[in-house]
């Protein structure tokens, strides 16, 4: 079958050999467990129990604190030690429920396993995803029952799995769909079924030929389960881009997947609903790549949520000494950690612990305007002007230019022979242009009251 | 290590809670030499001053040329052009109190480019002052590389050709050709109505400036650049086809009074400066649609003058009036973002 791609990208080194033929390791029942109350985009949770009580794994401790929200659940049994807010992997200070484990790990009495979810209605679907905490697994943590209920007037045709993984190191979702490939699928039918669509297209990129070929063999008997090969580029799981590549929708600016009738989600939250709908089990593990050149053994572990990221570094081997930094998800958008006791999260894919060979920090030239930021944005800004607009504080004219859009996937930075952080300084444009039109959205509804 | 952690809690769009309990866990902190930065953490290391090297070295076969053509006299305007521009680049760096730039090559490449535009015979004095001229007005008045508007070797050109007219369009017979004439061609056509041989012209065995007399070395450089994707192949391509069909039209309405296109292509400064000095990165538009219609600009304000100015030469000209229009047409030419709607 012929590749798929979308226009333009990168290809940044794939870093993928450490950890890509590694089987999934098991991490013991960690001691300690911080579970932030906000790990996902939207409301945080509101926390239903108290200092000083006993929690059993699996049980909820954060209900949803709105639409667009999610639940939490005690990843191991023991005693709540302090609820108050201490750093998140995100690089600011959460709201995190401490539990201290006694050691047994004695689950809460779930519901009785589901084995005939083909006959579960919609509602029953959306609600047992919402009550299992599950977010998209993918890294921006979006909640997983909000992309299952489009508005009314949005027919959804195509239900897309997104098997990209196209960040450097990463390879959870690639060894999810080597090991765990029934129970993948089983998530992506029961996600067809909540969305009432017939067709699924999984995408995954070329570069993991034993998931494109257990997977084409596990979806053959499933009539309306495509898998489609995919070029390997960078950032091709972007939802708009994979969407792109797949189908030649365009998804249009300011919207959302829904809008050309398309809901994208991740392998690992596809695993995770098949296991919410027959196990019942709520979302209180996932797999994380712990990798890099700077750790000792690179491995996929199934961590539980809120294990510290030290536990895990320990677990495979500890850093070696040369390296210098610790990253949340991947080299092109991951999040540098300060300290190693922040917790593993929903959206944690892997810990990346880069050594100095790695990053070649090198003197920032200025723009000599050779265009290739613009060669290589996925989204068709122009980053250099976009960047300098926003170091020059030209709200109206970033916005003119469109950099709202920006999707922040560093493919402009990553490539500038001068070496200008143009993401970076985008991105704090971004940021300000939404505030401006948030901050005007708000004038006008008191305008026309 | 702050500053970093500031603009983190910026991008999340989250206010930094007034008094952040310190961690329960800070004594974990023991290795705290992280380092911080915002993403990507992988990038392609920097090369301008690379790219820069290289240009220089495709033009290595047009000053080989130049040598054969012209005898040892080039290699002397070209080095004196080159080392001025280096001196004049680090006056003003020194002056301005900024770190030393040499080593990025901009200034070097300068220096080339203006001398490859010079009669090889033009006093050496003339050749520093219009090295230093380059230098400093064309491109550090702007604020040094990547700020100019015009390309600072044609501006460097530009300030001879109106300062010295006269040793400007003095012209050396080359080795190459026992002819008494020691005109160039476009100035014999335009001035006594004499086509030289589209051989010689190509090959570069005419009269003319040190670098523009063979488009064949012209190419080969010009060839390696474009195709190695560092300059824009959109901008030649446009700016010769323009020049083709342009002098095409009028060739067909009088061949007797405006020679062919052929001609047009392979005379005067043409081939250098579509392919080294109209590709100018920093003085060239950054948008696909532009670098069209720059070179279309480019190749009619060409034929214009070529045709009906006083002059018989006017890429010079032809590149920094379009120079001037680059702001605007990055400014037009902006093309639709992913998913961009009308409104």
């Amino acid at each position: 079958m012929k590749l798929k791609t979308f226009k333009k990208g990168v290809h940044p080194a794939e870093f993928k050999q450490f950890s890509e033929h590694k089987n999934i390791e098991i991490l013991p029942v960690p001691k300690e467990v911080f579970i932030p109350l906000q790990q996902h985009i939207g409301a945080a949770c509101i926390p239903i129990v108290e200092k000083g009580m006993e929690v059993k794994t699996g049980q909820l401790i954060g209900r949803s604190g709105g639409f667009v929200s999610s639940t939490t659940h005690a990843s191991i049994s023991g005693k709540i030690k302090t609820i108050e807010m201490i750093p998140h992997p995100l690089g600011i200070n959460i709201l995190t429920i401490h539990i201290v484990g006694d050691g047994n790990d004695d689950w809460i009495e779930l519901p009785e396993p589901i084995s005939d979810w083909e006959n579960l209605s919609i509602e029953q679907i959306n609600d047992i995803v919402l009550n299992a905490g599950i977010v998209g697994l993918g890294g921006a943590a979006f909640p997983t029952q909000v992309k299952l209920n489009p508005p009314k007037n949005k027919t959804i045709d195509t239900f897309i799995l997104n098997g990209c993984e196209c960040e450097p190191y990463l390879t959870a979702d690639h060894r999810l769909m080597v090991e765990r490939t029934e129970e993948v699928v089983i998530g992506v039918r029961i996600l067809m079924k909540a969305l009432g669509v017939s067709r699924a297209i999984i995408g995954i990129e070329s570069n993991k030929p034993d998931a494109i070929d257990i997977m084409t063999r596990a979806t053959e008997k499933f009539w309306g389960i495509i898998i489609q090969p995919l070029e390997v580029k960078y950032p091709q799981g972007a939802e708009k881009m994979l969407i792109d590549a797949i189908l030649r929708r365009k998804v249009p600016a300011g919207g959302l997947p829904m809008d050309v009738g398309v809901v994208v989600n991740n392998v690992g939250t596809a695993l995770a609903v098949a296991e919410a709908v027959l196990k019942r089990k709520p979302l209180i593990e996932r797999v994380v790549t712990v990798t890099g050149q700077g750790i000792r053994e690179p491995k996929n572990v199934l961590a539980r949520i809120g294990t510290s990221f030290q536990n895990l570094i320990d677990f495979c081997g500890g850093l070696t000494d040369e390296a210098v930094k610790v990253l949340m998800g991947g080299p092109m958008m991951g999040v540098a950690q300060s300290a190693l006791s922040v917790p593993v999260i929903k959206a944690t894919s892997g810990i990346v612990c880069l050594t100095d060979k790695n990053y070649i920090a090198t003197k920032e030239y200025p723009c000599i305007r050779c265009g290739a930021c613009i060669r290589a944005c996925p989204i068709n800004l122009i980053p250099t002007r976009l960047a300098r607009l926003s170091q020059f504080e030209k709200w109206d004219d970033a916005e003119q230019c469109g950099v709202t859009n920006c999707i922040e996937c560093g493919s402009c930075a990553f490539v500038c022979p001068a070496a200008i952080p143009l993401v970076q300084h985008i991105r704090i444009g971004k940021m300000r242009v939404a505030e401006v039109q948030r901050k005007q959205k708000i004038e006008e509804k008191i305008i026309k009251v | 290590m702050e500053e970093q952690q500031n603009i983190r809690t910026e991008e999340t769009g989250q206010k930094p809670e007034a008094k952040p309990t310190p961690a329960p866990i800070a004594k974990v902190m023991e290795r705290q030499l992280f380092v911080l930065s915002s993403a990507p953490h992988f990038k392609k290391p920097a090369n301008v001053s690379l790219i820069i090297w290289l240009v220089v070295m495709t033009l290595l076969p047009t000053v080989g040329f130049s040598i054969y053509n012209f005898g040892l006299r080039p290699l002397v305007v070209i080095i004196t052009g080159m080392l001025s521009a280096m001196v004049a680049e680090e006056l003003v760096n020194l002056i301005r109190r900024r770190k030393l730039t040499i080593a990025d090559g901009s200034a070097a490449l300068t220096g080339l480019l203006l001398a490859l535009t010079l009669p090889p015979g033009l006093p050496l004095s003339m050749v520093i002052i219009g090295a230093s001229f380059a230098i400093i007005v064309g491109k550090q008045i702007f604020g040094g590389l990547g700020y100019n508007i015009f390309n600072p070797a044609l501006l460097g050109r530009a300030f001879l050709q109106t300062s010295f007219p006269i040793p400007m369009t003095t012209w050396t017979t080359p080795r190459t050709i026992d002819a008494i004439t020691t005109a160039t061609p476009l100035g014999s056509f335009k001035f006594e109505k004499i086509l030289t041989p589209y051989i010689d012209l190509f090959i570069g065995k005419v009269g003319g400036c040190i670098g523009e007399t063979s488009s064949l070395a012209i190419l080969i450089g010009g060839l390696i650049l474009a195709l190695m994707r560092i300059t824009n192949w959109r901008i030649p391509l446009s700016y010769l086809g323009t020049v083709v069909i342009f002098s095409g039209i009028l060739w067909f309405i009088d061949p007797a009074l405006y020679p062919d296109p052929v001609f047009h292509l392979f005379s005067g400064g043409l081939m250098l400066g579509a392919f080294f000095m109209a590709t100018d990165m920093v003085t060239s538009p950054i948008t696909n649609l532009g670098t069209w219609i720059f070179g279309i600009g480019a190749g009619i304000l060409l034929v214009i003058i070529r045709q009906f100015g006083g002059l018989p030469e006017g890429v010079m000209y032809s590149i920094l009036l379009m120079n001037g229009f680059v702001p605007l047409i990055n400014r037009y030419t902006r093309p639709k973002y992913f998913g961009e709607v009308k409104k």
